[in-house]
């Protein structure tokens, strides 16, 4: 199977801050990729430079073959990624359905048949498509965020942290809709720091650690590995509770 | 004061005030996109007045009205171009200063040109045939302005409320990162609020002038002042807002004069701003708070 996105070398600053220093880690076609890590570990940054909101210091980062350096945010989207970005960021001044076409907003082909597709996979979304996206609540905002994405037909979808301040149920809600979609052939590119989650659901699973990737493997073997259990799992503290 | 004068009064006000309309709109929205006070916009509202005295130097009315319209267009968009875009990821404070500096920049350039000396504003001659009603008598002028400020405020709303660019607007003056991630162009989003904002203030311009007669290189700063007011009292990003605002100043200020205060018109204007941002900062229609944190 082909990568679809090739990071290598990635070096990402902030004032002369390395938040991202030398990444390298590819995303094989029709897979879930995950990076976890704790805050501040530069995994936001990684997304955000892939899309072009940042601008990398070095680093090159390939997609489908094609060097994405210099491109602009709107360039970049156009190719076939999109960043469901953190904090989910739905236009709060425009109705459900306006920001799914928003979503769609580089398209000029008929919508019809996608927006169907959105709507079979959040009804919730359906129901209220004539509200303004600021009146939903935090989980139904996430599935918007989501939902706004996939409406661009990606051929990757990023997302930053989507689990990120929602109850356990609707969590659990978001990651049977990223195996759905994922399912349905899409390629994913997962950033979290619900470490336990985001694994079961990856192929494969990098951690990063203040700005480096220090262990990967399968999403199964991360989320066996002693030290990503002490670190990420919660597994020390519960030994120490008993 | 009888009902006739009462009404006469009326309708001036109200073509006054449909003239500020038009330009506080363009305050309204740039404020909306950029979260910006566009201080030059007064002086675009000016030098639009300068641009109708050369073109109907040369040309008849109807070649004339368009040209000073793109001229308009043309110059708030290389304003936003030249002294707003390269400060985009500036404090808001640069780029206000910024604007500030464009507003004396053309106050000062059509002096040196045009020397201070104020100039008869030309006149379009079917824009000046008077209608009696009983008692009341007006310049066609003044009877299209508010007519043809409620149009084109209908057709905004329209544009903005019910197609993709508007659409497009409404997104950027939210998240303007995450627009960019929809593949929105933001910074011709933002050229595009530029080229509406002037559009109207170009029509402002000749509605208003046609009234004044001359124009000077100051007849954009107490207006502009004004129109801002208007936008602040209807709430600074609400274009409904900005018109019920503009009509309303309009409306007062005539009557202040009728009624023998027009010392003080200009003054209650401001005292209005200083009430208004006391009582009701955001405005009568200012942004209603529907963000979920």
């Amino acid at each position: 199977m082909s990568n679809i996105l090739e990071v290598k070398d990635l070096k990402v600053a902030y004032g002369g801050i390395e938040a991202v220093k030398g990444i390298s880690f590819e995303v094989p076609e029709g897979e879930v990729v995950t990076l976890i890590g704790a805050n501040g570990a530069g995994k936001s940054s990684t997304l955000r430079s892939i899309v072009g909101l940042e601008k990398p210091v070095s680093g090159s980062i390939l997609f489908q073959g094609m060097d994405l350096k210099g491109m602009g945010t709107e360039t970049i989207v156009t190719k076939g990624i999109t960043l469901v970005p953190e904090g989910r960021r739905v236009f709060a001044n425009l109705t459900v359905l306006e920001n799914l076409r928003m979503g769609a907003y580089m398209r000029k082909d008929s919508l019809e048949e996608d927006m169907n597709w959105v709507y079979d996979l959040f009804p919730r979304l359906k129901e209220r498509s004539w509200q303004p996206a600021g009146t939903l609540s935090g989980g139904e905002q996430q599935m918007l965020a989501i939902a706004r994405a996939l409406m661009s037909k990606p051929k990757l979808i990023m997302m930053d942290e989507p689990s990120l301040g929602l109850a356990p149920i609707i969590v659990q809600g978001v990651f049977d809709i990223i195996r759905e979609i994922n399912k349905q052939g899409m390629t994913i590119l997962l950033v979290e720091q619900n470490a336990n989650m985001a694994l079961r659901a990856a192929n494969t699973g990098y951690v990063m650690e203040t700005g480096r990737i220090t262990l990967n493997g399968t999403g199964k073997k991360l989320a066996e590995d002693e030290s990503v259990k002490a670190a990420y799992l919660g597994k020390a503290r519960a030994k120490k509770k008993s | 004061m009888s009902a006739s004068t009462f009404a006469q009064h009326f309708l001036t006000g109200i073509s006054l005030g449909g003239a500020y309309a038009l330009i506080a709109i363009g305050y309204t929205m740039v404020y909306g996109i950029l979260r910006l006070i566009n201080f030059a916009h007064g002086d675009i509202f000016m030098i639009s007045g300068y641009f109708m005295i050369f073109a109907m130097a040369s040309f008849p009315w109807y070649v004339a009205i368009p040209i000073v319209l793109l001229g308009t267009i043309l110059l708030g968009v290389v304003i936003e171009k030249a002294a707003y875009r390269p400060l985009r990821s500036s404090p808001r404070m640069s780029v206000m200063i910024s604007a500030i500096g464009v507003s004396y920049l053309l106050q000062n350039l059509a002096t040196y040109l045009f020397t201070a000396i104020p100039k008869s504003y030309p006149e379009i001659p079917f824009l000046k045939i008077i209608f009696q009603f009983g008692g009341i008598s007006a310049s066609l002028v003044t009877l299209i302005t508010p007519v043809l400020t409620v149009v084109l405020v209908i057709a905004l709303m329209q544009l903005i409320n019910h197609t993709k660019m508007g659409m497009a607007m409404r997104a950027v003056s939210k998240d303007t990162e995450a627009s960019r991630l929809m593949g929105i162009k933001v910074d011709s989003t933002i050229s595009m609020t530029f080229v509406i904002g002037s559009l109207l203030a170009g029509v402002g311009a000749i509605l208003y002038f046609t009234d004044r007669m001359t124009v000077y290189p100051y007849s954009g700063s107490l207006p502009g002042l004004k129109c801002f007011v208007a936008a602040v009292l209807g709430g600074i990003g609400s274009i409904p807002g900005a018109v019920i605002g503009g009509f309303i100043i309009g409306i007062c200020e005539t009557f202040l004069v009728a009624f023998g205060y027009s010392t003080f018109s200009d003054a209650f204007t401001f005292l209005l701003l200083i009430v208004i941002l006391l009582v009701r900062p955001t405005g009568l229609f200012g942004e209603a708070a529907t963000d979920k944190v």
